[in-house]
């Protein structure tokens, strides 16, 4: 609704592509034409199913394929995506792909550790490790922080809701 | 009525009261965060009710949708930063209220705007959901499956602002809802027997809009201070009232029925309501410049519609929002069977949900007047604690269903998918909706198909289906029409004028 345009808006030049959509274009025609493939891998439904059970994946995975399709000649013509806006949102910078990764670094570990190691401390190190990542330098204090939370968040299901979290490593210490 | 009397004592239990109190303090504490929209707060709340019993989760829950809605009209008053598209016309006047200083008064109008029309709207539906719920169960399966189709293409086709990308979204979304084995065959499931029960709503939701933006917000992170208007207690003197209290009304009634219709939505309803008091008021030119009644009315018509969209989602099970489809997951959450029938099977159930709607917004008013301007302060919580608070938190959520490291892999899997659609300006909201309603459509087709052995014509034998399906066309040849002449997309731009910082304070982040 809020409709003004940027005064300095090229009016006529050429189409700038964005190429990255034709890598979304391409996911796209990827993942529906797997849809497609498991579709057909599927056998003829029970008697009492008039559905077959491939009849929605061969719908669905075609129409993937097809918006792929579709989006890649709309990106050819000039279509460009509006990135979504946001009170913390700067988009005149390109992307920071440096913290995205390490922040994603950060939930694989928590994934890859929480079984061994119990929320209490997989927990805390998410905080810890998010919170240094996105720039905040005092990292005794982001421990700290996230410790506490991770504990109390601990506690608080265990003991407030009656859910006990694996306490993995910790087990008999929490 | 006795059974929303019973609604109401089920409500007023001092136990209940505490859980609605909690559910509002809550809901508004994690509303008013700057990026956190009222489906997003839904979600990551969700497993925090699961774990008391049915009757006090509903209240609680009622209480944090109450007040995630009025923590996000927090924010895009004193941020200029809708939470959600509903609260962009909020954002448009409100945040031009709060730059000329007058915040206190914006808040206020649209905290007991939202109360008017809340109240109103849950009064409504008193009257309308069991009525509609009664012409509900007298349809078939045919019927169910136009609605469906007319919601899923509606949510995807009229809101937002490229039909392409809706579509895009949409169908991941069903390819989602394949995932699992309820045909009786493992469907997308890559041989993973944790997939067979499908992919939890919940993780989709919580990964797409909690950890999606977490890692949006990482590649785009705003480094200059950001302003921040500090806040008095809210209050309105007499003029204000005067022009506010029509506004209220006007706007509850544009946004209860657009909200009540299986298409419905609040962005729609938020702008007829501005521009009506636009063409109405007596002050025409304060409008752009922070005029109340622009505040008063979008408030109220947002308040009023997500009131509306309880009608189909209580009498048919179709969620028409990203806010209601959370709601259905946390009813199913709570074990009962959403859809035609969860009026006759619960009505308890549903009464007890509705008396609490009424409770929770009292409570709301009551709490959270005076503790505006603490509310405000926590729009200072520095960007990096924000945002690892919201990993761990949509973490914990996730962990919490089942204990599964699975789920949490799920979680970043899908929340790279949220982040990709925020790069490519795709909508969240068909996505979800499509993992929720896939499967259902499914079902209705398999129930419809199996009562007429398979004969197809079934689909359009009932007259309500007839009429969705006509509609459905129109809706098509009028997007055909304006299609032609539908502008390149727009630029959106967030009026953030630097160099005003006269009454502002400047926050380090």
């Amino acid at each position: 609704m809020n409709t003004t345009t940027e005064p300095g808006a090229p009016a006529s030049a050429p189409p700038v592509i964005d190429k990255a959509q034709y890598g979304l274009a391409a996911f796209l025609v990827i993942a529906g034409g797997y849809v497609v493939y498991d579709a057909g891998t599927l056998d003829k439904a029970f008697a009492d199913q008039p559905v077959q059970p491939y009849t929605l994946p061969f719908i669905i995975g075609g129409g993937l394929v097809l918006l792929g399709i579709m989006l890649a000649v709309a990106t050819a013509r000039g279509n460009r995506p509006e990135a979504e806006e946001g009170e913390d949102i700067d988009l005149t910078h390109g992307t920071d792909a440096r913290t995205v990764s390490l922040l994603a670094l950060v939930l694989v570990a928590n994934v890859a550790l929480i079984e061994w190691l119990g929320w209490a401390i997989t927990g805390a190190f998410l905080f810890a490790g998010a919170a240094t990542v996105l720039g905040s330098r005092n990292w005794v204090r982001n421990i700290a922080v996230g410790v506490v939370l991770s504990v109390a968040s601990w506690y608080g299901f265990y003991v407030g809701l009656g859910v006990p979290i694996p306490a993995g490593i910790l087990d008999g210490v929490l | 009525m006795d059974l929303l009397l019973d609604g109401f004592a089920t409500a007023l239990t001092p136990e209940n009261l505490l859980f609605a109190t909690i559910g509002v303090l809550l809901g508004t504490a994690v509303g008013v965060l700057p990026g956190i929209g009222p489906a997003m707060t839904l979600a990551l709340l969700l497993p925090v009710t699961y774990s008391v019993g049915a009757d006090s989760a509903i209240i609680m829950f009622a209480g944090i949708y109450y007040g995630g809605m009025y923590g996000g009209s927090t924010t895009s008053i004193l941020l200029n930063t809708p939470g959600e598209s509903s609260s962009v016309i909020t954002a448009i006047e409100g945040n031009k209220m709060a730059k000329a200083g007058r915040a206190a008064q914006a808040l206020a109008t649209a905290a007991i705007g939202s109360f008017v029309a809340g109240t109103i709207a849950t009064v409504l539906l008193w009257i309308v959901t069991p009525q509609v719920a009664d012409i509900v169960v007298t349809l078939g399966s045919p019927s169910y499956f136009a609605l469906m189709v007319l919601a899923l293409f509606a949510v995807t086709a009229v809101l937002g602002s490229s039909r392409l990308r809706g579509f895009i979204a949409l169908f991941l979304g069903l390819a989602v809802g394949l995932v699992g084995t309820s045909t009786g065959q493992a469907r997308l499931t890559f041989g993973e027997p944790l997939l067979a029960d499908g992919i939890d709503i919940v993780v989709v939701a919580v990964a797409l809009f909690a950890i999606g933006e977490a890692l949006w917000v990482a590649a785009h992170m705003r480094r200059k201070p950001l302003e921040i208007i500090p806040v008095g207690q809210p209050w309105m003197s007499k003029e204000d009232w005067k022009r506010s209290w029509k506004p209220w009304l006007r706007g509850t009634a544009f946004g209860f029925p657009f909200g009540a219709l299986p298409a419905g939505g609040a962005e729609l309803p938020t702008f007829l309501s501005y521009a009506t008091e636009k063409k109405l008021t007596k002050h025409p030119e304060e409008f752009g410049h922070g005029a109340i009644e622009g505040v008063a009315g979008p408030e109220a018509a947002n308040n009023a519609s997500a009131a509306g969209t309880l009608v189909p989602l209580l009498a048919l099970g179709l969620p028409t929002t990203a806010t209601a489809a959370i709601m259905l997951v946390a009813l199913q959450g709570y074990g009962f069977q959403t859809g035609p029938t969860l009026m006759d099977d619960h009505p308890d159930l549903v009464w007890a949900l509705l008396a609490s709607l009424f409770v929770a917004n009292t409570l709301l008013l009551i709490i959270n007047l005076p503790m505006a301007p603490i509310w405000a302060k926590l729009l200072r919580i520095p960007r990096p604690y924000l945002y690892a608070g919201i990993l761990f938190f949509a973490s914990l959520g996730a962990y919490s269903v089942n204990f599964q490291a699975f789920d949490l892999a799920l979680l970043l899997v899908l929340g790279v998918l949220g982040f990709f659609m925020r790069r490519f300006g795709i909508p969240v909201l068909p996505l979800i909706i499509g993992v929720i309603l896939g499967p259902a459509l499914e079902e209705q087709l398999t129930t419809a198909l199996k009562i007429s052995e398979g004969d197809v014509s079934t689909l359009w034998s009932e007259p309500v289906a007839v009429v969705v399906y006509a509609v459905m066309a129109l809706l098509l040849v009028a997007m055909a029409v304006t299609g032609v002449r539908k502008p390149a997309a727009e630029e959106p731009s967030l009026s953030d004028t630097p160099g005003n910082n006269d009454d502002k304070e400047l926050v380090e982040r």
